[in-house]
């Protein structure tokens, strides 16, 4: 049994270090060129080398990634709360949100940019722009999934409106909140990248762009290594929150 | 001071033209200050709806409704509800949970906590007061949501199936849990069911309902001498009224 759970437990990093040996030898076998497909040691120590750089440029993403989401939560909560609970603003704006859902915002990213010019500011207005929609659209689903049941019990002790969202929606929404906000940050990074393509003279996705331009297809490899670290991390923070605030099961 | 409830011709129908269901009733009741009234009946039958009206929750469509002599106004503090399914909040302990009625009516934070210990010692829950409702038992749920509905100390209970979803052992052991304490409490209780031996165990007055839209069929006056016990199921008394409710329900009304 005992070392069922180690055999289980080392499974994963002994296959991830298998598929690196299997790339390095591959691509050492057949002399691959290292424009294509670096090997993993020529990635690591290019990362090395250019450590103060993918750092630099890793925080301006970061930076830009982090604030976006946050201003998309904060706008996002009170138009929720907005469509959630009146009429007639619901009415008039959620079909909106949901078609404005749909349009690809990547695509928006030149058009902004053109708006906005060549600062950090169009990369995070395309980052809330990504963050707000997954967030607001999964907030106002929490607001509504008070069961009827919990709702006559608050209704039968005369609680006001605001009681019985302080009381009884808040704590049904917030698992939703927190579906909301694992989809958003991980579109935040994308955006936050095809924001750097676009237009950018710093960030993870300005490095990308220039090294795959010089065919330095190692620092491309590191950056984007880099940018998926940051991603996972983001995401794994979130979910620290999460598990945090949300300690109980239904 | 219980408080009694009185219907005048009250009737239920959801729904509108041809989606119309004819809940309930016409039905004429009177429920006296102090009394324990259960109410028998097929499934379907509109209990849920009658106790759903009494408390306010619902508007009947025909009829008046009275409370301790005035018309019905909505919810109301001196009503305290035990739903079928406990309806605990998740987030909450359970001390929490027996609070809500507390916090929600504003109620002086110290004397409602030593109330809702005293009440959950009396359920036998105080080892579980800083719990999460899911480390409970069905039967220790809906002792919770007991506490809950006695917290604001109502002068009316209404009670839906409250151990309707439990098993035998522990639906009886809640029956004469709630008989034992029904005695020095002296509140007026409606208490819905669908078992008979609970109905006459812990009742004054069995009303026995028709098919739906339901209407009172039978008023059935329990003449057992309280406090009722493990014992009370055994007089033939009990054996006899318990017989009867039975073969209300089970032969068809005469038209
Ligand atoms: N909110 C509602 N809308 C429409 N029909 C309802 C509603 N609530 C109950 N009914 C109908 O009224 C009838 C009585 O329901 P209910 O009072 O729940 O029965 P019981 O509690 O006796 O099983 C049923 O036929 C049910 O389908
Ligand atoms: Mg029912």
């Amino acid at each position: 049994m005992r070392a069922n759970r180690w055999t289980k437990r080392a499974a994963t990093p002994v296959v991830y270090a298998a598929l690196l040996v299997v790339w390095e030898l591959t691509v050492r076998s057949f002399a691959v060129p290292q424009w294509i497909l670096p090997a993993p040691s020529v990635i690591a120590t290019t990362a090395l080398q250019w450590a103060p750089e993918l750092a630099s440029n890793g925080l301006v993403t970061l930076i830009e990634t982090a604030v976006g989401f946050l201003a998309a939560l904060l706008l996002s909560l009170p138009a929720a709360a907005v469509i959630a609970f009146t009429d007639l603003p619901r009415r008039i704006l959620y079909p909106i949100v949901l078609g404005l859902q749909s349009i690809p915002k990547v695509a928006l990213a030149p058009l902004v940019t053109l708006w906005l010019g060549l600062g950090e500011l169009p990369k995070i207005t395309i980052v809330i722009l990504v963050c707000f929609f997954p967030i607001l659209v999964n907030v106002v689903a929490g607001l509504e999934a008070a069961p009827k049941p919990m709702l006559d019990l608050m209704r039968s002790l005369n609680a006001s409106p605001m009681m019985t969202f302080r009381r009884l929606r808040v704590p049904v929404a917030l698992p939703h909140l927190f579906t909301g906000c694992k989809i958003a940050i991980t579109f935040a990074v994308i955006g936050a990248v095809i924001a750097e393509f676009v237009a950018a003279q710093r960030g993870l996705g300005y490095l990308i762009l220039i090294s795959t331009a010089q065919a330095q297809t190692p620092l491309a490899f590191a950056a984007i290594l880099l940018l998926t670290l940051i991603s996972v991390l983001l995401f794994y923070a979130i979910e620290r929150v999460e598990r945090r605030l949300i300690d109980w099961s239904p | 001071m219980s408080q009694g409830m009185r219907l005048d011709g009250v009737s239920k129908t959801f729904g509108e033209g041809a989606q119309a269901v004819e809940a309930l009733g016409p039905i004429d009741l009177v429920i006296e200050a102090g009394s324990f009234v259960a109410v028998v009946g097929p499934s379907g039958c509109g209990k849920s709806t009658l106790l759903r009206l009494l408390a306010g929750l619902d508007l009947q469509t025909a009829g008046r409704i009275a409370r301790a002599g005035r018309p019905l106004e909505g919810p109301s503090r001196d009503v305290g509800i035990v739903f079928q399914e406990h309806v605990l909040f998740p987030w909450a302990t359970v001390l929490e949970n027996v609070l809500l009625p507390a916090d929600v009516l504003g109620l002086p934070r110290e004397p409602a906590r030593a109330r809702a210990l005293h009440l959950l010692e009396l359920t036998g829950l105080s080892d579980f007061a800083e719990k999460r409702p899911q480390h409970l038992s069905g039967g220790m749920k809906q002792r919770a949501a007991l506490c809950r509905a006695l917290l604001a100390d109502p002068q009316i209970l209404l009670l839906d199936e409250p151990f309707g979803a439990l098993d035998a052992l522990t639906r009886e052991e809640l029956s004469l849990f709630l008989s034992r304490n029904w005695d020095e409490l002296g509140r007026t209780a409606l208490l819905i069911t669908h078992d008979i031996e609970e109905a006459v165990l812990l009742a004054d007055r069995v009303l026995v309902m028709s098919p739906r839209p339901g209407r009172i069929r039978a008023d059935i006056a329990v003449d057992l001498p309280r406090p009722r016990t493990i014992d009370t199921p055994r007089d033939p008394r009990f054996v006899e009224i318990k017989q009867k409710i039975r073969e209300l329900i089970f032969t068809p009304a005469e038209l």
